[in-house]
């Protein structure tokens, strides 16, 4: 079997491994589309509380609201409808990034285009459009706590993602912690991008040959957590 | 005393200019004064320019786009001017992208803060987002406490277009959820601040002061939605 043809993780399992990171009482900002699969894994773990914020000022909002059961006031960052949980506060925008630009979010996780060594990540402009879709990535990656990516680790042609320096513009600088992709888990620590975890199947070597940035490999390098089963 | 309410929502927008700003909130396609906006399309007022999250949708229903496809706008302000998803190709990222009309782009939580300091009266303010990107290039920097900050200005309006959930005759208005976003600095920042109330308008009094978000003072003209007006 050719490396371009092992089976890789899935954007699910991706996602269950940042949220595995998530500490009982944490603000946590998920970003529109991949990100949102974290809230997922959190039936894993039931006795952890998490505290989810969005941009237009929902703190403590819950799972996606069933069939019949929507109220149409109230959405999450996707502006999908979600369920209030007790407990849940709102605020105005301008109170929302208040929270954000104070640090109070504990972790945010946002899909990216590129990841780069230095803690750099871009995700809001492509040169073939003009503009960009901004949102509050920029708030949020300056300002929360921690900042985790989830991004396939090639680009559909198999270009590498995750770089020495990124080539698009950036979203901001040095924030990056823990990048999820779909062969394993980075740290980005002072010797750039840490190999912690592997997808089943991928040697260091494999992932090393879909990476442009100079990997280094953790002592304990181990297969990727999956959630039990 | 003035009486702020309005029997229709034309009449509620009627001195709205050409070349004027306004203001239009919502997020995730709530909170948005789709009747307001359906108003000043009709007016057919134009070399507008607006201050919105995004710059309309592919929903159904009227948004800011509405206003942009008719060529009313010249020039958004706003934190999305490209597609989040290569599908969603708005009139507005046509336009744009063929040259028809300008945009400014903004981080979300700088242009929240940017409608609450006209709101608030302050001159401008320091912000830690965008430090290191693009969008701070050419801006003022600034080191305060070890930190680097970009200095960043007010955004005030001639009209903020408005929807609340309920208010009182005073102008006093309250919001549902989500629905809140935008609308409590917009309503506090435009010179002139119309209103469209989804549930009543009710007497002075019948709202406690304590659950008001928004103080009647701000607030220039109410139009409550009929029945057969946008509700949702």
């Amino acid at each position: 079997m050719t490396t371009a043809d092992k089976p890789r993780l899935s954007r699910q399992a991706m996602c269950d491994r940042l949220a595995m990171e998530f500490q009982d009482g944490w603000i946590v900002n998920l970003g529109v589309g991949m990100p949102t699969l974290c809230s997922n894994y959190l039936e894993c773990e039931p006795d952890k509380e998490i505290i989810f914020h969005s941009e237009n000022g929902v703190i403590g909002y819950g799972p996606l609201a069933p069939a019949g059961e929507e109220d149409r006031h109230l959405v999450n960052a996707g502006g999908q409808n979600v369920i209030a949980l007790p407990g849940m506060a709102i605020v105005h925008h301008a109170d929302s990034f208040g929270l954000i630009r104070k640090g109070m979010v504990d972790v945010t996780v946002m899909g990216a285009y590129e990841v780069s060594e230095n803690g750099d990540f871009a995700n809001w402009r492509i040169p073939v459009r003009k503009g960009g879709g901004i949102g509050g990535a920029m708030d949020l990656a300056a300002c929360a706590q921690r900042v985790f990516i989830a991004m396939e680790h090639n680009q559909r042609n198999g270009a590498p993602r995750v770089l020495k320096s990124c080539r698009l513009p950036i979203t901001a600088p040095g924030v990056v912690k823990l990048l999820a992709t779909d062969l394993g888990l980075f740290e980005i620590t002072e010797a750039g991008f840490v190999l912690r975890e592997h997808a089943p199947g991928w040697s260091h070597q494999d992932i090393q040959a879909q990476t442009e940035a100079e990997l280094t490999i953790a002592d304990d390098l181990r297969e990727m957590r999956v959630r039990p089963a | 005393m003035k009486n702020k309410v309005y029997p229709d929502f034309d009449s509620a927008v009627a001195d709205l200019q050409d070349g004027m700003t306004f203001m239009s909130p919502g997020f995730g396609n709530v909170g948005l004064a789709r009747n307001l906006l359906a108003a000043v399309h009709r007016l057919g007022v134009k070399n507008l320019t607006g201050i919105s999250n995004n710059a309309g949708s592919l929903d159904e229903r009227v948004d800011v786009g509405a206003l942009i496809e008719a060529g009313q706008v010249k020039k958004m302000i706003c934190a999305f001017t490209a597609p989040t998803h290569p599908s969603q190709i708005t009139p507005f990222v046509q336009m744009y992208n063929d040259g028809l009309l300008d945009a400014e782009l903004v981080p979300q939580g700088t242009l929240a803060e940017r409608i609450r300091a006209a709101a608030a009266g302050i001159g401008a303010f320091y912000t830690p987002a965008s430090v290191g990107t693009e969008l701070a290039e050419g801006k003022e920097h600034r080191e305060i406490n070890g930190r680097t900050y970009v200095l960043e200005y007010p955004l005030p309006a001639d009209f903020a277009l408005i929807r609340a959930y309920r208010a009182d005759t005073f102008g006093n208005l309250q919001f549902r959820l989500t629905q809140r976003n935008f609308n409590p600095i917009m309503a506090m920042a435009a010179d002139i601040t119309v209103v469209e109330v989804e549930d009543s308008i009710v007497e002075p009094g019948e709202i406690d002061p304590d659950c008001v978000h928004v103080p009647g003072v701000y607030v220039d003209r109410l139009v409550q939605i009929p029945e057969a007006g946008i509700r949702n």
